[in-house]
C-alpha cells in the first residue's frame, strides 16, 4: 500500500535516466573562463559581424556590474555557481557540410534519443488509449534543428521550408544570411540589460534556432530544435529568435537532455518570440536535462529567460512546458501582450523528484485593449523534490477590459516533498479582471486502490493518476510530444511508490 | 472433486488502525464455481470490510484463518495480482479519477492482466472491438468509455459501469459490494441483467446487500446472513425472503440503533 513513509522511502531509490550517457567524440573547447577575450573568441569562431561583437561587449560589461540574483525559493540552495570554472564554447571538431558528414558518433547520439535527423517522416505509435477511429495514423514531418553543446549540427528539411518561404536555420547561419531581421529582432524582447543569466546569455550565446515566417504563411511543418549538452564543464548558452510576421502560424517544440555526470552545468538560454499583427506562435518544450542523483549531486541548472511580445493586434503566443529534469528550473516564461486583443497562454507541468528543486511560472504583461491570458500550472513533487510556482499577472492601465485566468494545481507524492505557490497580482485598470484558482493535493489512497483492484501495479496506476492531473496541459501538446510527455512522466516517478 | 473457486477458513480480521476491534470474527465460506452466494447484514457487520479484504485492500489485518481462491493462498497476493487472477470487486462507492478516460484507464487494466497472463498487450483495434463487445452484453453506451473513469457518472451509471468492467476484465469472481444500493428500479435491473449474463457455470458472484430486492434479480444458491462479524445463519434463496419479512430483529439486532459504521 502507497503509506506516504513507504512512498518516501523508496522515492529516491530508484529513478531511470535513459539519456544519461556521453559521446565521445574529438572536440574544440575554450579554455575555461570568462573575460572580454572569450567573448571575442567565441564572435570570432562564428564569424560575426563588428556590430554582433559590439552588441555582445556591451551585454559583458553591463554583466560585470550585475550581481547574481537570490530571489529565488530553492530549500536546498546551490553552491556558487564559478563562472570562471566554466567553458563557453564546445563544438566537434568536424565541422559537417550535409548530413552525411556528421559525425556518426553524433547521428547515434540523436538516433538513441529518438530525434530523426534524416529527413523522413515520424511515424507515431500513439499509446494513450485514444480510439483508433479518433487517430491519425500517418506519418508527419517535423523539422529538426539539433544543437549540439554549442552548436547547431544540422537543420532538417530546410529547402522544403524554403519553397514556403520559412526561414528556420541555425542562429549563427541567420546572422550570416539575414542579418536584417537579426538585428532588428534580437534583443528586442529580452533586452541584453534584462537580467543576470540572459546578459550573460547575450554576451557568450553560441548557438541556437532561428525562425522567420513571412506574411500570411502557415508554417507546412512542426518545427523544433534539440538541445543536448554534451562536453564536460562547459555551459550551454543558445538563443533562439522566432519571428512571425503578420497573420502568420508556427509551431515550435523543444527537448533538452544532458549525460549523467556529478558535477552541475549551467543552462542558460534565451528564447524571444515575436507575433505581428494576427501571427500566432505556439512553442513547447519539454525538459529532460539530467536532475542530479537521488542525493541532489550533479544535475544541470536551467536558469532560462523566455519571452514572447504579441507585438501585433490579435496576435496570439502560447507556451506549453514539460518540465521534469534539471537539478533547479529557475524561469518564468512569458508574454507581453501589447496588441490589442491579444492572446497569452502558459501551461505547464513540473515535476520535481530526488532533490530536484523548481521554481517555475510565467508573467503576463496586459497593455494593449481586450489581451486575455490563460495560466494552468500543474506542480508534480516527489521524493524531496520542492516545487514553486510563481507568477506575475499585471495589467496596465491602458489594458481595458484585460482578462486573466490563472489555475495552479500542485499533487504531492510522498511527505518529503514541498508545493509552494507565490502568485503577484498587478491591476492598474478597473475594467481589467483576474481569476486565480489553486489547489494542492495529495495522491489519494481511493483512487490508487480503484486502479490496483482493477489490476493495474502501483507504479502504472500512480502514472496514470498524475497524467490524468497534468492533461488539461498535456492536450495543448503536438500528439506525438503528448505521448512523450505522458512516457516521460512514467520514468521520472518511476520508483515514487512502494 | 473439483477445487472451490473461493474458500474462506475460520477468517479474523481487525483493521490495522484499530486493533482492538475485531471485524470479522471466525467467518467460513465456500463458494464452487458457477454459483451465486449472497451475504447479507445490517450496516456494520462487516459485509463491506470482507469485500475489500478479499479484493486486498491493505487497511485490514487478517490475524486468523486463510482465504483460498482457486486452491491459492490470496492474502499472499497484492491487490492487482488479486484482480489479475481473477477476482473483482464491484465498489460500493466507485472512485472518480480525473483526467483519465474510461477507455484509458481500461485499457491499463486489460494490458495489465495480459502481461501477468504472459500475453501481448492488445492492440488499440482489438480493445475497441473488445470493449464493444461488451458495452453491448451489459447494455452500457460505448460513449460512456469517452468520459473520465466515474466522473460526474449518476449513481446508476457508476454501478453499470462496474459490472462493465468486471465484464471486459473477464474476471471469475465478482464481489459485489451493495452495488444495488441507490439504484432505481430501471438500474437495478440493467446491472442484475449485465451480471446474470455472465453466468456461465464456472464463474462465481459474491453479491453483498442489505435487502432482498437485488436477489429477485440475481438469483443466489446460497445465502448468508452476517451478524457482528460471523454468519450467524445460512440457506438457499428463501432465507433472503425471510429477512425480507422479518427483517434482523430474530437475529438480535436491533437495525434503528446505531451501529459501529465498519464499512
Amino acid at each position: 500500500m502507497t503509506t506516504t513513509e513507504e512512498v518516501a522511502q523508496i522515492a529516491e531509490s530508484r529513478r531511470e535516466y535513459t539519456a544519461g550517457f556521453v559521446t565521445d567524440i574529438e572536440q574544440e573547447f575554450a579554455p575555461p573562463g570568462l573575460d572580454e577575450s572569450t567573448v571575442r573568441f567565441i564572435s570570432a569562431k562564428k564569424d560575426e559581424p563588428e556590430w554582433l561583437l559590439e552588441w555582445r561587449l556591451k551585454a559583458f560589461r553591463h554583466w560585470q556590474t550585475m550581481d547574481e540574483p537570490d530571489w529565488v525559493f530553492l530549500p536546498y540552495g546551490y553552491p556558487p555557481i564559478d563562472y570562471q570554472a566554466i567553458s563557453y564554447y564546445a563544438a566537434p571538431k568536424k565541422g559537417p557540410e550535409s548530413l552525411d558528414e556528421v559525425d556518426p558518433a553524433i547521428l547515434e547520439t540523436y538516433a538513441k534519443l529518438g530525434i530523426p535527423l534524416s529527413e523522413q517522416k515520424v511515424l507515431l505509435g500513439i499509446e494513450d488509449g485514444t480510439p483508433a477511429e479518433a487517430r491519425e495514423a500517418e506519418g508527419r514531418k517535423v523539422a529538426v534543428d539539433a544543437v549540439f553543446d554549442s552548436v547547431s549540427i544540422k537543420t532538417t528539411f530546410q529547402d522544403e521550408l524554403a519553397a514556403a518561404g520559412v526561414i528556420f536555420c541555425s542562429i549563427s547561419e541567420a546572422v550570416k544570411e539575414h542579418p536584417e531581421l537579426v538585428k532588428k529582432y534580437l534583443g528586442s524582447v529580452i533586452p541584453y540589460s534584462d537580467n543576470y543569466f540572459a546578459t550573460l546569455n547575450s554576451a557568450v550565446f553560441s548557438d541556437g534556432s532561428f525562425v522567420y515566417i513571412p506574411k500570411g504563411v502557415k508554417c507546412p511543418m512542426e518545427l523544433s530544435t534539440y538541445f543536448r549538452i554534451n562536453a564536460r564543464n562547459t555551459g550551454q548558452f543558445e538563443r533562439t529568435l522566432i519571428i512571425a510576421d503578420e497573420g502568420a502560424e508556427v509551431s515550435y517544440l523543444e527537448g533538452c537532455t544532458a549525460p549523467m555526470r556529478d558535477e552541475n552545468q549551467l543552462h542558460a538560454a534565451c528564447v524571444e518570440l515575436v507575433a505581428l499583427g494576427n501571427a500566432k506562435i505556439k512553442y513547447s518544450t519539454i525538459q529532460n536535462w539530467y536532475p542530479g542523483d537521488e542525493n541532489g549531486k550533479g544535475g544541470i541548472y536551467n536558469f532560462v529567460t523566455k519571452r514572447g511580445i504579441c507585438k501585433g493586434d490579435d496576435s496570439h503566443i502560447s507556451w506549453t512546458q514539460v518540465e521534469t529534469g534539471s537539478a533547479i528550473t529557475w524561469k518564468y516564461p512569458s508574454v507581453i501582450l501589447r496588441g490589442d486583443r491579444s492572446k497569452g497562454e502558459f501551461y505547464s507541468v513540473a515535476l520535481t523528484n530526488l532533490r530536484q528543486q523548481a521554481d517555475t511560472g510565467t508573467k503576463m504583461i496586459h497593455i494593449g485593449k481586450d489581451t486575455k491570458s490563460t495560466i494552468i500550472s500543474k506542480g508534480i513533487s516527489a521524493g524531496e523534490g520542492h516545487n514553486t510556482y510563481r507568477g506575475l499577472v499585471q495589467m496596465n492601465s491602458s489594458a481595458s477590459n484585460a482578462h486573466n485566468f490563472t489555475q495552479c494545481d500542485s499533487i504531492l507524492i510522498g511527505d518529503q516533498c514541498g508545493a509552494h505557490t507565490f502568485p503577484y497580482v498587478d491591476i492598474r485598470n478597473a475594467t481589467a479582471t483576474a481569476e486565480h484558482e489553486a489547489s494542492t493535493t495529495k495522491v489519494a489512497e481511493d483512487q490508487m486502490f480503484y486502479c490496483t483492484a482493477r489490476g493495474i501495479s502501483e507504479e502504472d496506476a500512480l502514472s496514470l493518476l498524475v497524467n490524468g492531473f497534468c492533461k488539461e496541459v498535456f492536450s495543448e501538446l503536438p500528439m506525438e510530444f503528448a505521448v512523450e510527455a505522458n512516457k516521460l512522466l512514467a520514468v521520472s516517478l518511476e520508483g515514487s511508490v512502494g | 472433486m473439483t477445487t472451490p473457486l473461493l474458500e474462506i477458513r475460520n477468517l479474523h480480521v481487525r483493521l490495522e488502525e484499530q486493533p482492538e476491534i475485531e471485524i470479522l470474527r471466525g467467518i467460513d465460506l465456500t463458494i464452487q464455481p458457477g454459483e451465486v452466494h449472497s451475504i447479507m447484514g445490517p450496516n456494520g457487520s462487516g459485509k463491506s470490510t470482507l469485500a475489500q479484504v478479499l479484493s486486498g485492500k491493505e487497511d485490514y489485518e487478517i490475524t486468523e484463518g486463510e482465504i483460498l481462491f482457486n486452491g491459492e493462498d490470496l492474502a499472499e497476493m497484492d491487490a492487482d495480482e488479486r484482480a489479475n487472477a481473477g477476482v473483482f470487486l464491484a465498489f460500493q462507492y466507485p472512485v472518480e479519477i480525473p483526467g483519465v478516460s474510461s477507455m484509458q484507464f481500461l485499457k491499463a487494466a486489460v494490458n495489465a492482466k495480459r502481461a501477468f497472463e504472459g500475453k501481448e498487450e492488445l492492440d488499440a483495434g482489438s480493445l475497441i472491438k473488445h470493449f464493444r463487445a461488451k458495452a453491448e452484453q451489459i447494455n452500457v453506451p460505448f460513449e460512456m468509455l469517452k468520459r473520465n473513469v466515474n466522473e460526474g457518472f449518476s449513481g446508476g451509471e457508476k454501478k453499470r459501469f462496474e459490472i462493465f468492467q468486471m465484464a471486459v476484465l473477464d474476471s471469475v469472481l465478482g464481489i459485489l459490494d451493495e452495488s444495488d444500493s441507490g439504484l432505481d428500479i430501471d438500474a437495478l435491473k440493467i446491472v442484475s441483467d449485465g451480471v446474470n449474463s455472465m453466468r456461465d457455470g464456472n464463474r462465481g458472484f459474491l453479491l453483498i446487500t442489505h435487502y432482498q430486492r437485488l436477489l429477485s434479480y440475481i438469483v443466489p444458491d446460497r445465502v448468508h446472513v452476517l451478524v457482528k462479524g460471523q454468519i450467524i445463519k445460512s440457506g438457499g434463496k428463501e432465507l433472503a425472503l425471510e429477512l425480507e419479512e422479518h427483517g434482523y430483529a430474530p437475529f438480535g439486532v436491533n437495525e434503528t440503533a446505531s451501529q459501529p459504521v465498519t464499512a
